[in-house]
């Protein structure tokens, strides 16, 4: 066994199960608020990162206003999808709201596919490019500042949610719908609210994961790892999010390195489903009890 | 307009079809299927074998989906399975092709059963989740396996039927097509039984479901049994049509397929799973006529995969947002404007 070797695969693991935190923080958001099951997220994120290639690339923006211009008008994206085809679904089976997220995500993979091509493309390159070395581990420099950013958006959203004011109406919705309403909460606009800060969020993450790996209209398949990480975690629990992340980025990298890359998908999908088995509900997620 | 339908005894009351205009509507759609392999072209005789299979498989669905309640997304990783079968079990024993396609189901139905163990603690949405686990898991052994020949997969001989090889698809389709007729008429007939309607009774409540005494882990698993033998058997058809299995014949994005095409065309209802069968299948081809006749054509066939997606999303978003209820319940108003007529309602 060898230990230097392990403990670079994990630093590197961890790091990319920062990314799928902060994903499924964006996923969470939705769920929690609106129970929604967005299996669009992946393509949300593909739609914040190429926005962001426009802005940047093509229209040779200054790369701050890139990132801003990318994540507004995500926000704007996620408005849109709240309005159009969410909010004339409330009250409809959970199952119809699932299925009109699968048709979301096929609309924009078209979208992407007819307005960029589905060539693979290369991001701007925006982060420190020194390699880092943490003790003898040497860790890929846009992993590492990744893992940074993302560590600093899932703080930055944990504090909003805790004392901003929309924070607390969004809390108080997930809790009771009835009470918030109750209480004066004007619960359409926290929804809205909602998929407006999941769509800046899985923009960020976009930006992000393109930077990495490059952006390609398949980058969807990056919202399966999420959702695989959100089912693990527990749908409607943030700290579930976060700590699945971290163990589907560190499982992953495992896999990847011991056993073959074929066999990433392959590891999370059984740790997914043991998990399920001995928790059906994630490891963090609330147990509904069922009454007749 | 119709004023009532007398029924004297309870055979009258639990028939599949009720009214001589269905037996006549019925009567029309045989002879239509029978007249169809004379009239069409082989572009068109082609397209109806695999309308024919996807109208199997999708009804498969339905008895999971739409009958039951249960969401799965595996319906593809199932259908794998049957054609690995067929494919494996044609070329090392030669067995007469019926068995072979009943072997698929069973293969599959197995797998089925597997994957459905977990649905008692599992529900709804995460229950989905690891179905599509189970597909990637399915797909991994697929590539990895030493009998399914790898990523290349496997190519098959023509499948022999009473002697005749079945090579073309005018022969073909007199295989595919009464085979999913069987399987239509045996699902129509399920939901008429005691099996049937204890699906009915589990997807409306399952807790009040074993209250009233129905066993829930056999009867959940019993459907995942029966769905996942339709997806074998349409699986195996699918295998004699194309004549290769590779593992990557049968991905996600075939289940979710399936999964539109009952939304599509109206959940837990027999006429449903076909109409948005055909609905979905012919779409895409529709879609390519139109590109063919627009002007400029091979420019814009570039564009066609994306506008594939785009309509088959938005197809999806649109029933589902407009007509919950599908294809099949626009065909019940309509039948029912003509019931009524004169009269609005």
């Amino acid at each position: 066994m060898d230990w230097a070797f392990l403990f670079e695969i994990s630093l590197t693991g961890i790091a990319s199960g920062g990314l799928y935190a902060l994903a499924a923080l964006a996923f969470v958001m939705v769920y929690k608020a609106t129970r929604v099951v967005n299996i669009a997220i992946g393509e949300m994120l593909m739609a914040g990162a190429y926005l962001f290639f426009t802005f940047a690339a093509m229209w040779a923006l200054p790369l701050w206003a890139a990132i801003a211009a990318a994540v507004l008008a995500s926000g704007l994206l996620g408005a849109v999808i709240e309005r159009t085809m969410i909010r004339p679904l409330l009250g409809e089976p959970e199952i119809s709201v699932f299925m009109v997220t699968v048709g979301l995500g096929s609309v924009l993979v078209g979208l992407v596919e007819l307005l960029w091509g589905a060539d693979q493309r290369r991001l701007p390159d925006f982060m420190p490019s020194q390699p880092i070395m943490v003790g003898d581990a040497f860790l890929a420099p846009k992993v590492f500042w990744g893992a940074v950013v993302a560590a600093v958006f899932i703080a930055a959203v944990l504090l909003l949610f805790r004392y901003w004011r929309g924070g607390v109406a969004l809390r108080a919705t997930a809790s009771d719908q009835g009470a918030a309403y109750s209480v004066g909460i004007n619960v359409p606009r926290v929804f809205s609210l909602a998929w407006i800060a999941s769509a800046m969020l899985a923009a960020v993450s976009g930006i992000i994961v393109g930077s990495i790996g490059g952006i390609s209209s398949s980058m969807g398949v990056f919202g399966l790892s999420v959702l695989v990480v959100v089912i693990v975690g527990g749908l409607d629990s943030v700290l579930g999010a976060l700590v699945a992340g971290l163990l589907i980025g560190l499982v992953e990298a495992l896999a990847g390195a011991y056993l073959g890359g074929e066999y990433k998908l392959l590891a999370t999908f059984v740790v997914l489903v043991a998990i399920l088995m001995v928790r059906p509900y994630g490891l963090f997620g609330t147990h509904e009890i069922e009454r007749l | 307009m119709r004023i009532g339908t007398l029924k004297e005894s309870y055979t009258a009351d639990a028939a599949l079809f009720d009214s001589r205009t269905q037996h006549a509507w019925l009567a029309l759609a045989a002879a239509l299927l029978l007249l169809f392999p004379f009239i069409a072209s082989d572009y068109w005789l082609y397209m109806a074998c695999l309308v024919a299979i996807n109208v199997a498989s999708s009804t498969g669905l339905n008895i999971l989906t739409g009958y039951t309640g249960l969401v799965s997304l595996g319906q593809a990783a199932f259908m794998g399975l049957g054609a690995y079968t067929v494919a494996i079990v044609q070329a090392r024993w030669g067995t007469p092709l019926l068995l072979n396609l009943l072997a698929g189901g069973v293969v599959a139905m197995l797998g089925g059963i597997v994957v459905g163990i977990p649905s008692l603690r599992v529900k709804g949405l995460y229950l989905a989740i690891v179905t599509i686990a189970a597909s990637f898991i399915a797909h991994f052994l697929f590539s990895n396996f030493g009998l399914t020949g790898g990523t290349a997969g496997l190519s098959m001989q023509p499948a022999r039927l009473f002697g005749i090889s079945l090579d073309t698809s005018f022969r073909l389709y007199w295989l595919i097509v009464p085979v999913m007729v069987l399987m239509l008429l045996g699902a129509a007939n399920l939901f008429r039984t005691r099996i049937g309607r204890a699906f009915i009774a589990i997807r409306d409540r399952d807790i009040s479901a074993e209250v009233l005494g129905i066993p829930l882990l056999k009867y959940k698993l019993l459907s995942f049994g029966l769905s996942s033998f339709y997806a074998g058997v349409a699986g195996g058809l699918w295998a004699c049509f194309f004549r290769v299995v590779t593992p990557e014949s049968f991905p996600l994005s075939m289940s979710i397929f399936f999964l539109a095409a009952i939304i599509v065309g109206g959940m837990g209802s027999i006429l449903g799973g076909i109409l948005g069968a055909v609905f979905m299948t012919l779409v895409p081809e529709l879609l390519k006529l139109v590109f063919d006749w627009l002007p400029g054509g091979s420019e814009l066939t570039v564009f066609l995969s994306p506008v594939r997606l785009i309509v088959f999303g938005a197809l999806i978003i649109g029933f589902l947002v407009f007509e919950p209820l599908g294809l099949a319940e626009m065909w019940r108003r309509t039948r029912r404007f003509f019931h009524l007529w004169p009269f609005r309602n």
